[in-house]
């Protein structure tokens, strides 16, 4: 594990230290660190990531809010399934990205449309996987539910809800990195700051150190992201864990 | 309890057409009988039971019981089936509490009916334990503790040690008998299993297959204690021979064509 992150570090240093590239184009380990450093003391380093991060909060949080009623209705109404279904499977194809002036149009340039962008980006996703995990509730124990006595009911919010548990917690999990994605994507195009804004000034004045530690901090954030999501299954889901 | 059954018929459609499952079935269990109903594969044994359980419904026919017609499923008519439904994330003392829960029962008195019945069925020691840290023997046994603490009139059993192996099994249907003499609860088990059907059951109904229907109504005259020694007896024997000739009698015509 201590590897799989020492080698590329080590192949980096050593390319750039044997000047086989410009600098400008690969700056050192070294540098980036002082970039890292440089971002840190101006205070953008913790304005930008608060900002992208309080947008994927947000946005993948109102997500995960709506995505787990309907993915769950869906999974155990055929009706509901049967009116949805079709137009999720639709639009789930158009790259949210494509709505990105759609959304300036009708929401400005402020907040809204960035966290609109990571809520579609992510809600449809969620919901078709939280519907799919309800598929795979086993008949025999809503069976076993309803010979003890449950109402459809007690079925639905003491059986099906936590049995999919873990399987909401991993959909959270793969999708969220599709909302760190998305968050960079909207700062690209037009913000006043969050750490893809900070990319795109960095690009302009040819500061690739900066881009690189905004990278760094990219992977680390979204890492870390995925890690507090496994605890969270390891604290809540013990039973589904072998 | 009275349970009845009368001209009981289910048809299921297919899109290769219509398969007749059940044709006619005749049967009863009365107040603290141990019954069971042995046939082979395809004669509408799950199919049976699920009616009775009121998790299908019949085409012709009716099920009652004490008087009142089956309409759907409920906590009088409690079942234990073959895979183990446990639920995976409740620790065993919560399994057996479930269903007094989804009854509106209060968590002291919850607490100590399930108590009872985990240490009837010799379980205490495992009351915090996640089902899947049990094994299969060990799972039944919850389950079967998890239906008797709704105090069903019935207790429907569909070959609940089918998937157990060889020795698991005689321990378990040893298990069954006592449980069923300590307890005095009426079941109505189905198997494919002729040993098993004789060893536990006062009356055995056997079924024919495609479709099912009764062919006979036996009563097993042996003492109610049985213990495994009593497959070497002659009476347990002659059952046993009685109940494959019967099946046979309709499996072989059928082979040879
Ligand atoms: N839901 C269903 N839809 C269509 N056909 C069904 C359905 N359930 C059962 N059948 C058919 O009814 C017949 C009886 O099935 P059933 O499962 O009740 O038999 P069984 O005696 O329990 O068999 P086994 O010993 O294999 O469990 C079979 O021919 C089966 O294909
Ligand atoms: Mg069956």
């Amino acid at each position: 594990m201590v590897l799989s992150i020492a080698v590329p570090l080590v192949l980096w240093w050593l390319v750039s230290s044997l000047d086989l590239v410009n600098d400008k184009f690969l700056p050192s380990p070294l540098q980036v660190v002082q970039a890292l450093g440089r971002l840190w003391t101006d205070g953008f380093l913790l304005d930008d990531t608060a900002a992208s991060l309080m947008r994927v909060t947000v946005g993948f949080g109102l997500a995960a809010l709506v995505s787990v009623p309907i993915g769950i209705a869906m999974g155990a109404f055929a009706s509901v399934r049967s009116l949805l279904e079709p137009i999720i499977g639709v639009v789930r194809y158009m790259p949210p990205p494509a709505f990105i002036p759609l959304l300036i149009i009708y929401l400005g340039l402020g907040e809204a449309p960035k966290i609109a962008l990571i809520f579609m980006g992510t809600v449809f996703f969620n919901i078709l996987m939280i519907m799919d995990a309800v598929k795979f509730v086993p008949k025999a124990l809503l069976e076993t539910t309803y010979t003890l006595g449950g109402q459809r009911r007690q079925a639905l919010f003491q059986v099906i809800a936590p049995y999919v548990l873990p399987n909401i917690i991993d959909t959270f999990r793969i999708n969220i990195a599709t909302s760190w994605s998305l968050v960079v994507v909207a700062e690209l195009v037009a913000a006043e700051n969050g750490l893809g804004k900070r990319i795109v000034l960095a690009q302009k004045f040819f500061n690739t150190d900066e881009i690189f530690a905004c990278l760094i901090i990219l992977g680390v954030i979204g890492f870390a992201l995925d890690l507090s999501l496994r605890y969270l299954m390891r604290l809540t889901c013990k039973w589904a864990i072998d | 309890m009275h349970l009845e059954i009368n001209s009981l018929s289910k048809q299921f459609e297919t899109r290769q057409g219509p398969i007749l499952a059940l044709d006619g079935i005749d049967m009863h269990v009365e107040t603290g009988e141990f019954v069971c109903a042995v046939g082979a594969s395809g004669s509408g044994k799950s199919t049976l039971l699920r009616l009775v359980a009121g998790l299908d419904m019949p085409t012709a026919g009716e099920i009652t019981v004490d008087g009142q017609i089956v309409t759907g499923p409920g906590s009088d008519r409690g079942m234990v089936f073959q895979s183990y439904t446990l639920y995976p994330w409740m620790t065993v003392q919560n399994n057996v509490e479930f269903g007094l829960k989804l009854q509106g029962i209060g968590a002291k008195e919850r607490r100590e009916m399930a108590s009872y019945y985990l240490d009837v069925v010799g379980l205490t020691r495992f009351a915090r334990s996640l089902p899947k840290q049990l094994s299969g023997g060990m799972k039944q046994r919850v389950a079967i503790a998890r239906t008797l603490a709704s105090r069903p009139k019935i207790m429907l059993m569909d070959e609940p040690f089918g998937a157990l192996d060889v020795q698991t099994k005689e321990t378990m249907q040893q298990f069954m008998l006592d449980l069923w003499n300590r307890t005095g609860v009426s079941i109505l088990m189905i198997t494919h299993d002729v040993d098993e059907a004789v060893f536990l059951a006062q009356r055995v109904y056997v079924l024919t297959a495609h479709p099912g229907t009764v062919q006979r109504e036996l009563f097993v005259d042996l003492p109610s204690d049985r213990t495994y020694t009593v497959r070497r007896d002659r009476a347990f024997q002659d059952y046993r021979e009685e109940i494959m000739d019967l099946l046979r009698g309709k499996m072989t015509p059928a082979l040879a064509s």
